[in-house]
């Protein structure tokens, strides 16, 4: 243990700087709400992740935005275990059948005022996975979507600046 | 009782294919021998899949080396879970997905098919086995689970804190993967099979890219197969370091969790730059790899090498210093060899039961045929077992990437393409978690037939069930975690 603080001491921070919300993220979330309420988010979400149907790759960049040089907890952001805690639903996946009626459950879970993040290219437009009978369809053909991640799976980065945009809506 | 029949009897004086699988025809009663066989211990059932009118088996006797693929040309055939239970679910899956009949199952239940499918729909509720006994109560969990994880449902029954018996009841995020591949082109087959699990994508996409390769007769240039290595080592680490911190969070632990994620990005970022893509997706296609290895990026990975193995070592030690750490994993979900054995469960599940089997070492390929490693294996079974054979690993994948950046030289990354019609080809490939088995059939356009991958998982998540038998619900997520099986990767 001692070894891990003489590293932290002699290499400092492996945190990096926080990145600018992404531009066509902030257009959309400004989009979304305007339509909607335009309520400001505030500063701090609760964000439950679902996956739907993913293949597992938007999970591992999802935990990366959680290690000590993304932390995106220090913006405020933070994932929580059950939807009845959460701000925010971030999904992933072409959204199975088998998995519909637990999307659904879980959405209804998560109390008002919510906002919901497709994540990842299958989110978008199911992906590679297209066209396939065991898929329902996009995200936002299930639910009303605030906003769209990209990426297959889309980096940390990419990630983080995306929720900054729900931070930073005007 | 059907008479088991070993496979060396059957193959006896047949040539193999260019990749390594003798093909043969059987008639029922041979079939049925066949998988009397694997229940008798003779050989190990490899992978169970349906194609075109036919029941395919693969077989596999790792003491003799040999590798079969047996066809049964019938949808209603002989099951093979009848006597050899880990054919269980692959024949309720193939079922659900094609309508074949295995005469005999006793299980009728649906896998793979949960009533939602659009046409098919059914209100008829699952049945879990029945638990009797006094005092039992059942935790439902799941399919959204706690954490950043795949969906699936675990069904406990519980004595006060003791788990009596877990069931599992996944599928959920079954995307019909396979139908998608047919009728393809190989270049889409390629993006798809990286897509079948994730986490796995390198060591699916090199099974794939063999399988096709066997199929047409590709050749391979040699700075290809080196890049898959290192590719594939790369993933490996990754996903071993990652795990280890996981374990550890989950027993409370969370500076080395910290630690360990930090040595997971090192390894991501380092794909990154060296690839083209952090977990790199696509990147190994049949006929070679898309992206070459600069001087600096061997630099890279050299650097990166070195951080992984002092890594190891402190995490290592840190590890034994803490005793309340391994008295959460010590004795904790203990598989027991026979287990193993039976289910030839593959990766570091079987190994950390005693089970030597490592695609790499068992049925060498390239690169791994001509490089030096140990298959490290430890016989306790339990949590702290599964965790000191991934630690091991690690080391190992350092000495694996450092000798195959040594026999670097310059020259191309694929192969010239051969002219495209009907083949077959299959290939084993040892992913982070144990062996893949990918199979396919092209058509006479050149297109892609029939493609079947059986993940590891398969062969490891009904373990996991025996696993958590006895101890405390507490314990389920180390136990969960030091399996870490593939939601997607078994749900096709």
């Amino acid at each position: 243990m001692k070894s891990f603080l003489r590293d932290a001491l002699v290499k400092g921070m492996a945190t990096m700087t926080g990145p600018a919300p992404g531009m066509p993220e902030l257009e959309e979330v400004a989009r979304a709400l305007g339509e909607r309420a335009r309520r400001r988010l505030g500063r701090s979400l609760s964000i439950r992740e679902v996956d739907a149907g993913s293949c597992n790759g938007c999970e591992l960049e999802i935990h990366a935005v959680n290690n000590p040089v993304y932390d995106i907890e220090r913006f405020g952001l933070k994932f929580v275990a059950s939807p009845r805690h959460a701000d925010v639903l971030l999904v992933t996946g072409p959204v199975t059948w088998n998995m519909h009626e637990a999307l659904l459950r879980t959405y209804n879970a998560t109390p008002s005022p919510k906002w919901v993040v497709a994540l990842g290219d299958c989110a978008a437009d199911c992906g590679i996975f297209a066209g396939s009978p065991a898929v329902v369809g996009p995200l936002a053909s299930i639910m009303p979507v605030d906003l769209h991640i990209r990426g297959c799976p889309p980096p940390p980065l990419d990630i983080v600046k995306g929720l900054l945009a729900l931070l930073e809506a005007p | 009782m059907t008479q088991a029949r070993p496979l060396a009897d059957l193959i006896a004086g047949r040539l193999a294919g260019a990749d390594g699988y003798v093909r043969a025809s059987v008639l029922p009663p041979t079939w049925e021998e066949l998988a009397a066989g694997c229940a008798a211990g003779l050989h190990d059932l490899s992978a169970l899949w349906a194609d075109g009118g036919s029941m395919r088996m693969a077989l596999s006797d790792s003491a003799r080396g040999l590798r079969a693929i047996v066809d049964l040309r019938a949808e209603d055939y002989p099951s093979v879970g009848r006597l050899h239970a880990p054919a269980l679910r692959l024949e309720r899956a193939i079922r659900d997905v094609y309508g074949t009949n295995p005469i005999g199952l006793s299980d009728t239940r649906p896998w793979l098919d949960h009533g939602r499918w659009p046409g098919r729909e059914t209100e008829q509720r699952y049945e879990f086995l029945p638990v009797e006994g006094e005092g039992l109560h059942q935790i439902p969990v799941g399919p959204v689970h706690a954490g950043i994880i795949e969906p699936g449902h675990f069904r406990f029954t519980a004595n006060g804190e003791t788990v009596v018996r877990l069931e599992q009841r996944l599928g959920y995020v079954h995307k019909g993967v396979e139908a998608l591949f047919v009728g393809a082109d190989i270049e889409r087959g390629a993006r798809l099979i990286g897509r079948l699990s994730g986490d796995s994508t390198a060591a699916y996409a090199w099974s794939y890219a063999r399988a096709v390769e066997a199929a047409l007769g590709w050749p391979l240039p040699p700075r290809a197969i080196l890049l898959r290595g290192v590719m594939a080592e790369l993933e490996r680490m990754a996903h071993h370091i990652s795990d280890v911190g996981a374990i550890c969070n989950d027993a409370s632990v969370i500076a080395v969790h910290a630690q360990c994620a930090l040595h997971r990005e090192d390894v991501l970022a380092t794909s990154q730059v060296c690839f083209g893509h952090r977990l790199m997706m696509d990147r190994i296609v049949p006929g070679g790899v898309t992206d070459d290895l600069s001087a600096e990026g061997i630099g890279r990975v050299r650097g990166l090498l070195g951080r992984l193995a002092a890594a190891r070592v402190e995490i290592m030690r840190v590890y034994d210093s803490m005793p309340s750490l391994q008295d959460r994993t010590i004795t904790t979900g203990i598989v027991s060899p026979a287990l193993v054995q039976q289910y030839a469960a593959g990766g570091f599940v079987g190994r950390a039961s005693g089970r030597a089997f490592d695609a790499r070492k068992t049925f060498p390929y390239a690169p791994y045929d001509t490089a030096e490693f140990d298959l490290k294996t430890r016989s306790a079974g339990d949590v702290d077992a599964r965790l000191m054979v991934r630690l091991d690993e690690i080391g190992e994948s350092v000495r694996i990437v450092g000798q195959l950046l040594d026999r670097l030289s310059p020259g191309p990354i694929r192969g010239e393409p051969p002219a495209r019609g009907a083949g077959e080809g299959a290939a084993l490939v040892e992913a982070f978690r144990g062996d893949v088995f990918v199979s396919v059939r092209l058509g006479a356009d050149g297109r892609l037939a029939r493609v079947h991958a059986r993940d590891a998982s398969w062969f490891q998540w009904p373990l996991l069930e025996a696993a958590i038998e006895g101890n405390i619900v507490a314990d389920f997520p180390l136990c969960n975690k030091s399996f870490n099986c593939s939601y997607s990767g078994a749900d096709l």
